[in-house]
């Protein structure tokens, strides 16, 4: 694999972000075939990535080379860990932005949807890729800023209301980044994430670490919606156009916030069992406190947003047993399993609740509504969205053989091996209130008492295609966990947690 | 360390703006409070007492100390990233006055959080 096709990941969702309005002059449908093409064409390259397998490609823009050492080029780094997140960002984009082409047309101002999707898509890229505080927070903002915009695009009451929320808490937590961002300038006199590591290594101060660790749970907490950061994410989640609501929940969170801290956490800073153990205890809180939110709401798109903060929960408690079993460094397997179930979660997470959010794209479409106790009666009109919703609804709350089962399984067993009891426990509690509430989903709005309106009828064919492909991997997806497969796709994104600092070595060559 | 304090303290003037004021307005105008202190703080880290600005017109092996430029690039972009926000943020308060006729955001709660 060439080294300079890592940058085409966010050069090609750029480059089409400005050249649409342009091409919109000429012909108003382009973007609607630019878009999903852009997408597809990212997500055969990460595919492509994933399969040819490199073991790490740190690329340095520009091909400025160290001076005595020290970097100054500004990197990008490609390794397991971001290859897999790429395939899941663009996979989940393709198929938002193809069932974007029917449902965005009811909107006005559709050429600003698609510059705007693009952006957050290259922004998403640029995050998983960059091997730089500085760049990370760029493509930081650039992706927030144009959810935010996104999220408000209907410019109705409760959508401008929404992302006003979001955009104050995720402007105050984007302040608390940078900083953290300026606090490890001033330890480190540096910005590049593996000179960072490689200083803080050798620093005496082992307090200063901490405190910046701290400071960054605060601010990419509040971009992951941990529990008491989570008050914008139902509003915002529940308020976008549903393709949107897709990305947000299925992988801009994840991105933002999960990813940054698995990166930061793992492969920077050294570990440290206390943070680790802040970060177990908000996880569990989420999961928990998510799902008992979840059960009370009757909008649906607003349970599905409750649900994500659970879901969230899951993946940082994986992450949290695993920071704390290698800080200990006495069960290396209970590691493994830990963080190969979070990042499972993460894939699974991104497949079923996007799917999720366009079966009630599709609802809002045909029934023109978000209320449960409006709907009704709608698996005779809507088979194909019954079908998928049903596939999803089992995969996410983790019925076998659907996928979310596995990983799900898999952080329970790594919860119990490493003598988390309590934890694996309220992780079966929340799995068993997960699958009442999307039991209370399917039955209020396919199985009840049709509301007496005129027959709806099924979405158009592109937003049937993407909620059929989707509901086929919700199925397929449990085949990577396979071993053999697995060695593809997973474990070398669990081999770059498992290596910890080793990544700063690896880029510095020292 | 004066100059830190006061930084500090002017990003919880900020943090209180945001808190306490019930005005659309005045919220985006505390937050703005809070991007300034941490641009000043960034600026501050970066600099080296007696250092020079980062033109290298010097010849080479002379012993004079320059400033760092990273902190300097990284406060301009995310100065021009603070100014994104600001008119962000502003526009939807535009937009939510004409939708509820007031800045007050006790009178605007459609949304339960």
């Amino acid at each position: 694999m060439e080294e300079w096709i890592i940058i085409l990941f966010f050069v090609i969702p750029l480059f089409g972000a400005f050249v649409m309005p342009l091409t919109y002059l000429f012909s108003p449908e382009s973007p609607k075939l630019i878009t999903p093409v852009i997408t597809l064409i990212l997500l055969m390259l990460s595919l492509y990535s994933v399969i040819c397998q490199p073991e790490q490609i740190a690329y340095s823009i520009g091909g400025w080379k160290p001076v005595d050492n020290v970097p100054i080029a500004i990197y990008l780094v490609y390794d397991g860990l971001s290859g897999f997140m790429l395939v899941i960002i663009n996979l989940v984009a393709f198929f938002s932005s193809v069932y974007a082409i029917k449902y965005m047309e009811e909107y006005t101002g559709q050429k600003y949807f698609y510059v705007l999707m693009c952006l957050m898509i290259a922004g998403m890229n640029g995050v998983v890729l960059s091997g730089d505080l500085f760049n990370l927070f760029v493509f930081t903002e650039i992706s927030a800023k144009s959810s935010y915009a996104l999220v408000a695009f209907g410019v109705k009451k409760d959508e401008l209301e929404a992302s006003f929320k979001y955009q104050v808490l995720g402007g105050m937590a984007s302040l608390i980044i940078l900083f953290g961002i300026a606090m490890i300038y001033w330890q480190t006199q540096t910005l590049n994430m593996a000179d960072i590591s490689y200083m803080l290594q050798n620093a005496e101060n082992n307090i200063f670490p901490v405190f910046v660790q701290l400071i960054f749970i605060t601010g990419f907490g509040v971009k992951a919606a941990l529990i008491p950061f989570h008050a914008w994410l139902p509003d915002a989640h529940s308020s976008a156009p549903s393709p949107i609501s897709a990305m947000l929940s299925g992988v801009l969170i994840k991105t933002l916030g999960v990813y940054v801290i698995m990166r930061l956490y793992l492969s920077v800073f050294q570990l440290n069992e206390s943070v680790s153990i802040v970060l177990l205890a908000l996880g569990g809180l989420s999961m928990i406190i998510g799902v008992l939110l979840a059960f009370g709401a009757w909008d649906l798109k607003r349970l599905l947003a409750y649900s994500s903060i659970s879901h969230i929960g899951y993946i940082i408690t994986g992450l949290g047993i695993g920071m704390i079993m290698l800080s200990r460094g006495e069960n290396h397997l209970a590691a493994t399993l830990a963080f190969t179930g979070s990042l499972f979660h993460i894939a699974n997470h991104a497949v079923f609740k996007g799917l999720l959010f366009l079966n009630a794209g599709a609802i809002e479409y045909a029934a023109n509504t978000r209320d449960m106790k409006q709907m009704g009666g709608l698996a005779k009109f809507m088979p194909v969205t019954l079908t998928s919703s049903f596939s999803a609804s089992m995969s996410i709350s983790g019925m076998p053989p659907f996928s979310g089962f596995f990983s799900k399984l898999i952080i329970i067993l790594a919860a119990v091996i490493s003598g988390f009891y309590f934890i694996a426990g309220l992780a079966v509690i929340a799995g068993i209130i997960t699958l009442s509430y999307f039991m209370k989903f399917q039955k209020y709005a396919f199985y009840n008492k049709p509301s007496g309106k005129s027959p709806v009828k099924e979405v158009p064919g592109l937003m049937r295609f993407s909620m059929i492909s989707l509901a086929v991997l919700c199925l397929l997806m449990s085949v990577l966990i396979l071993p053999g497969i697995r060695d593809g796709f997973l474990n070398p994104a669990v081999n770059t947690l498992m290596e910890t600092t080793e990544y700063a070595s690896k880029i510095l060559g020292r | 360390m004066t100059l830190y304090i006061l930084c500090f303290i002017l990003f919880l003037v900020g943090v209180y703006g945001v808190l306490t004021r019930r005005n659309l307005i005045k919220i985006v105008i505390s937050l703005t409070i809070m991007e300034f202190s941490v641009f000043l703080m960034l600026v501050l880290v970066g600099y080296i007492s007696g250092g020079l600005a980062p033109i290298v017109v010097h010849p080479e092996g002379s012993d004079i100390s320059v400033v760092d430029p990273l902190p300097q690039t990284l406060v301009l972009t995310a100065a021009v990233i603070a100014v994104a926000t600001n008119s962000m943020v502003l526009a939807l308060a535009i937009r939510l006055y004409k939708k509820y006729g007031t800045f007050d955001i006790r009178k605007i709660n459609e949304l339960k959080g």
